[in-house]
């Protein structure tokens, strides 16, 4: 069989990401009788559960700038982000019509509330809030959030009409512990050679794997490392720079085309994060919800919505992925009105100040269709880049 | 040192309540409490109102300091404006909340408080994570500046609608083997259970009186303003006082003016002394405007308007529907106290909650006055009101402003908007007494 190239990949994941009826999650569902669809919100859930109980696990992150936003609007306020107003633009529409339950992680107060919309406007449709600990001992958020997880499997079972059993769902955390060793392997190479892994590519193919089953989504990493890594592309003289922002509402692929075309690699980022959340392999052997605890615990990353119990450790996650991939400086791109990654931001810019690491910021929205403004931050901020480094 | 206050030195002519002037005295009490807190060697504790654990506290004797409540008072003395932009200065973002704006820009002017004096800095910070996103990083900035002992208690959030085992153990668990150790630490002072129970039981006789007061906006005319006097009477338990004596006796002072003004038929005071007629009957969602406070309840009682319930005099405590502090059960309690706050329900909890007020309180109309600053309170308002609205057939209407954020205040669109909500009403009432006699 011939192994497509990074285009032909590329273009699959982007016809995924633009297509806003989730037509191949559809497909998948109506291939066998009785599949199931749970979709879940940013920034974190354990999809291993979802797909041990033979369900398919679908990443909802807003509209994007592709979706007119009819109905949405009059359920917020102008001061508060989009992602929750496209989000239910995509139910009234009847775009999720599908989907058979849907999470909303414990990531900030307009997810949270959304959840009980959900319910309202929703009413046939399971929707849970997912709470998950922000203390980190095992015996106190460990027992919590096996407790909530339990809770979880046990309304799953009920959908499926089947017990999950320890061997489900440790054959789901290999799996999921496969996709994520070839996720951090992209991120590695795209370290090393970023002008083979345009930070937009990066992004299409992690983004697949909200959509696409994930044994599916393994062989799409796969096959594009493969390809991206073969091909010869020209290097550029750009500077290296990590991207931050929480990512729940997701910046226009546009943001992220103009960041490289004026003059930044992006060597790190925060996109995704639930492809990556689990920093290593989960154990397969035990009690796998134990296991799940313990890496959310103590091996997953750090983003606003989370709470760093250790003040000096604060926002060092930064400085080590800034020293890890050798970036030379941090843009931090928030969403307007996103109240964690707004006020995480300043403490981080401190650490970054301490730490040496120049660093700008802005702001956008799902929809935000100028680029101009953001291309002009960002080529100013690689000029000024490459003259330190030359001085 | 209790606060003894008797009706016959309160002046005759004042347009404030008597409970008003001792509301007032133990509040600056507190103050100079603080104030004199290094001098004194007392040890303060900084938290939050919802989820506040001053029973809890007060066992190792630690000093209460409320930040949302300095802010508020920023707001009312007209100072939180500039604090804001003091911290949008230092570069936080004009998109979150201004309870932290002003408390930071606060910090960077000399921290004065409310009596002109500088306020301590806290020897802990009580983060009790209930019902607000914002708490985390609001105390995770101050740790920043003040480097001290940070204690974390998550509340996990009704979604449900239901408190469950998990829930309460897990607060259980944190109380027994973080919170209280290091408030301990923190303290030098040992923990006695005891003590706690002594404090929970005084709690719930205060709340047993503060739920009557509320509750007699039933009444016809309402005897309270639930809402703009109601903010009043919520500050000595939803603060430093919930447990002590001065509260019970506060609460209970308070009780017999309300009692006096029923059986004398009398409306609520309101600071331009007592209100004439009551025309309309409002239960308000959200938190109020601080920095315009007057001007904002001037816009309803000269319209005839009184506020029969509202579930901001909720967010420190929701007792109305039966939950006390329960000395018996001393952690437990603390648990589901903090689960219950009104931020901390789901909003198909908050749509029956408010479905439920327009009924009991017979009110003509839900007002939401959105605040800018509080996702937690904001997101889904607009939803809540279209439910309620659905569910009662009675009016509701929306305004927009802010808690201390003096940009956001425009007082022709919102006194705009209410009058032609007040028109609304007369006009739903008119039609649906027309509908009776036809
Ligand atoms: S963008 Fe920020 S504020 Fe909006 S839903 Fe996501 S995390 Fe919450
Ligand atoms: S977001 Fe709302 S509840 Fe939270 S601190 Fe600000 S005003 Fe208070």
């Amino acid at each position: 069989m011939k192994t497509p190239s990074t285009s032909e990949i590329v273009a699959r994941c982007q016809d995924l990401f633009e297509d806003l009826n989730f037509t191949a999650a559809r497909e998948w569902k109506k291939a066998e009788p009785g599949r199931k669809v749970i979709g879940y919100m940013p920034v974190y859930v354990p999809r291993e559960i979802i797909h041990a109980a033979g369900m398919l696990p679908l990443g909802i992150v807003g509209g994007g700038d592709q979706l007119e936003v009819i109905h949405g609007d009059a359920y917020y306020q102008s001061y508060i982000c989009r992602i929750p107003r496209s989000t239910i633009e995509l139910g009234v529409s009847g775009r999720l019509d599908f989907v058979d339950g849907m999470l909303f992680p414990s990531i900030c107060d307009v997810i949270r509330n959304l959840s009980g919309m959900w319910k309202m406007m929703f009413p046939g449709v399971y929707s849970k809030y997912f709470d998950v600990p922000q203390t980190y001992e095992d015996e106190i958020g460990g027992t919590f959030y096996e407790g909530e997880m339990r809770e979880f499997m046990h309304d799953l079972e009920g959908i499926a009409g089947r017990k999950i059993t320890d061997a489900d769902l440790n054959n789901s955390i290999e799996v999921y512990n496969e996709n994520r060793r070839l996720v951090r392997k992209l991120y590695e190479m795209r370290a090393k050679t970023p002008w083979q892994i345009p930070a937009a590519e990066a992004y299409l193919v992690l983004r697949a794997g909200l959509i696409l089953p994930v044994e599916e989504h393994t062989r799409v990493i796969e096959q594009y490392l493969a390809a991206a890594l073969k091909e010869d592309k020209p290097v550029r003289d750009n500077c290296r720079i990590a991207l931050t922002g929480m990512f729940c509402e997701q910046p226009p692929l546009n943001l992220i085309k103009s960041l490289e075309l004026s003059g930044c690699y992006v060597v790190d980022d925060d996109l995704m994060l639930v492809t990556r959340w689990l920093i290593d392999d989960v154990p397969t052997d035990g009690d796998p919800l134990h296991n799940l605890s313990r890496a959310f615990l103590h091996r997953s990353e750090s983003t606003a919505a989370k709470y760093e119990p250790n003040l000096a450790e604060k926002g060092q996650f930064l400085v080590r992925a800034v020293r890890r991939t050798g970036a030379e400086g941090v843009i931090f791109a928030s969403p307007s009105f996103c109240d964690p990654a707004l006020l995480d931001r300043p403490m981080l810019q401190n650490v970054l100040k301490k730490a040496g690491i120049p660093y700008i910021a802005f702001k956008y929205a799902e929809n935000s269709g100028q680029m101009q403004p953001i291309r002009e931050q960002a080529g100013t901020f690689a000029d000024s880049i490459k003259l330190w480094s030359a001085a | 040192m209790k606060i003894t206050t008797s009706r016959s030195q309160m002046p005759t002519e004042v347009l404030k309540d008597a409970s008003m002037v001792k509301q007032k005295e133990m509040m600056a009490k507190h103050y100079d409490r603080l104030a004199n807190a290094e001098a004194n060697g007392d040890k303060v504790a900084s938290t939050f109102v919802p989820g506040n654990l001053n029973e809890l506290i007060m066992c190792f004797d630690l000093v209460n300091n409320l930040p949302e409540v300095n802010a508020i008072q920023s707001g009312l003395r007209r100072q939180s404006g500039a604090y804001v932009m003091e911290a949008e200065k230092a570069g936080h973002s004009e998109d979150v909340c201004t309870y932290v704006k002003s408390d930071i820009g606060m910090m960077a002017k000399g921290n004065i408080g409310p009596n002109g004096k500088k306020l301590p800095s806290p020897d802990v910070l009580l983060l009790s994570y209930t019902g607000c996103f914002t708490f985390m990083k609001w105390f995770e900035l101050l740790r920043e500046q003040y480097e001290c002992e940070t204690i974390f208690l998550q509340t996990p959030y009704m979604a449900d609608g239901k408190v469950t085992e998990n829930m309460i153990q897990y607060m259980v668990k944190q109380l027994k083997e973080d919170v209280i150790p290091k408030l301990e630490k923190v303290s030098g002072v040992k923990f006695d259970i005891d003590r706690l129970r002594e404090h929970l039981a005084k709690s719930a006789k205060a709340e047993d009186d503060l739920v009557y007061i509320l509750q007699s906006a039933k009444n016809k005319p309402s005897p309270i303003d639930a809402y703009f006097g109601g903010i009043y009477y919520i500050g000595p338990i939803f603060g430093a006082f919930r447990g002590t004596d001065d509260a019970i006796d506060y609460y209970r002072f308070l009780r017999e003016e309300v009692d006096q003004r029923i059986a004398a038929g009398l409306g609520p005071v309101t600071p331009d002394g007592p209100m004439s007629e009551e025309k309309y009957r409002l239960i308000v969602e959200g938190p109020p405007n601080y920095t315009n406070f007057r001007q904002f309840w001037k816009m309803f009682y000269e319209e005839g308007a009184v506020v029969v319930a509202s579930s901001y005099t909720k967010v420190g405590g929701t007792y109305d529907f039966g939950f006390r502090h329960d000395p018996s059960r001393p952690l437990e309690t603390l648990a589901e106290y903090c689960l219950g706050v009104y931020t901390n329900r789901s909003l198909p909890m908050r749509v029956e909650m408010l479905t439920n007020y327009m009924n009991e309180y017979q009110a003509d109309g839900l007002l939401i006055n959105s605040i800018k600053s509080c996702n937690s309170f904001s997101a889904g308002q607009l939803l809540i009101m279209r439910e309620v609205e659905k569910r009662t057939g009675k009016p509701a209407a929306f305004i927009e402003t802010d808690l201390v954020d003096p940009r956001y205040f425009s007082a022709a669109n919102v006194k705009n908007r209410l009058e032609s909500y007040f028109q609304m009403v007369e006009q739903k009432r008119s039609g649906a007494s027309k509908g009776v006699a036809a």
